[in-house]
């Protein structure tokens, strides 16, 4: 196998840990622990497919833009996170939630 | 070992590392373990991201991967709680799996495809592509950061009139009322966590 395929198979399985993830934890901070796991993979893959298709700036510089975005995503999510345990006392998502259907 | 065999092993300790330890982030039960395994992901993601010729996107991701974004969560912790209780998926755990392989399958079948020789022609240095090629992203991070910072302070700043509320002290008789603003749940906070508390120790009971 080579490095680029290794590679995709770590993608996908970290993909699959983050989609797992995210379909059966309902705690805000671990929600966004798993986000970052998934966007993890997607910089990975960003990276794998500008090797592959020869284009490794163009691929590394959407990397490093995805990064940025993460880390604000992190970010804006912990600080919900801390705002929803001050005010609920509870950080499980279906506990806050208003929608009952 | 010859040296494409002791590549191809480093890439797959590395990834099979960095799996397991994604793994052992979302099995946790305490949120400040999964948060060490976390930063575990994103050393094995830079490493990977080195050998594969990435090397500022590897500084960038060890940095703010596992340095800043590490921090933030202990801080989140440390004001929120190692709270951990987690009840129970609302969808079932099987169908999880079923649709998270599904996912994966198609995926790894559309990625596989794709052509992995380097394509012939001239290659932009990251400098250039970035610089040059995606101006715009530069200009679209910088209004990321920007607005991120401003999101944070307005998400973790107590509003004034909520918190002149919240301070409130009112004599009535031999009591002292204190006056609670309705929250966005529709639950006072007291009684929020009172209810956690209680759920908690009915789960240590069952």
């Amino acid at each position: 196998m080579t490095p680029l395929q290794i590679g995709l198979l770590g993608v996908l399985g970290l993909l699959g840990v983050g989609c797992y993830g995210l379909l059966v934890t309902r705690n805000l901070i671990k929600v966004v622990i798993i986000l970052q796991i998934l966007v993890k993979s997607a910089v990975l893959a960003l990276v794998l497919a500008g090797e592959a298709a020869g284009q490794a700036g163009l691929g590394q510089s959407l990397a490093a833009t995805v990064i940025v975005a993460d880390t604000m995503v992190a970010v804006v999510g912990l600080a919900l996170a801390v705002q929803v345990r001050r005010r609920c006392g509870s950080v499980d998502l279906s506990a806050i939630s208003t929608l009952r259907g | 070992m010859n040296t494409p065999m002791a590549e191809a092993a480093i890439y797959l300790i590395l990834a099979a590392a960095a799996v397991i330890c994604a793994f052992r982030a979302m099995t946790e039960a305490r949120i400040l373990s999964s948060t060490i395994y976390l930063a575990c992901v994103s050393a094995a993601v830079a490493m990977m991201l080195y050998l594969l010729g990435a090397y500022q996107v590897a500084v960038i991701e060890l940095s703010v991967g596992a340095g800043l974004v590490t921090v933030l969560l202990v801080y989140a912790i440390s004001v929120v709680g190692d709270d951990a209780s987690d009840p129970g998926p609302v969808i079932p755990r099987p169908v999880a799996v079923g649709l998270t392989l599904l996912t994966a399958v198609m995926l790894g079948y559309m990625a596989y495809s794709l052509p992995t020789k380097p394509l012939t022609g001239r290659v932009a240095p990251l400098v250039q592509a970035l610089w040059k090629q995606r101006v715009l992203d530069v200009w679209v991070q910088m209004v990321l950061i920007f607005s991120g910072v401003l999101g944070i302070l307005g998400l973790l700043a107590e509003g004034k009139l909520s918190h002149a509320k919240i301070g409130r002290h009112e004599d009535n008789g031999h009591k002292t009322v204190r006056y609670v603003p309705p929250t966005a749940c529709g639950l006072d906070p007291d009684a929020a966590r009172a209810e956690v508390r209680g759920k908690e120790k009915e789960t240590v009971h069952a």
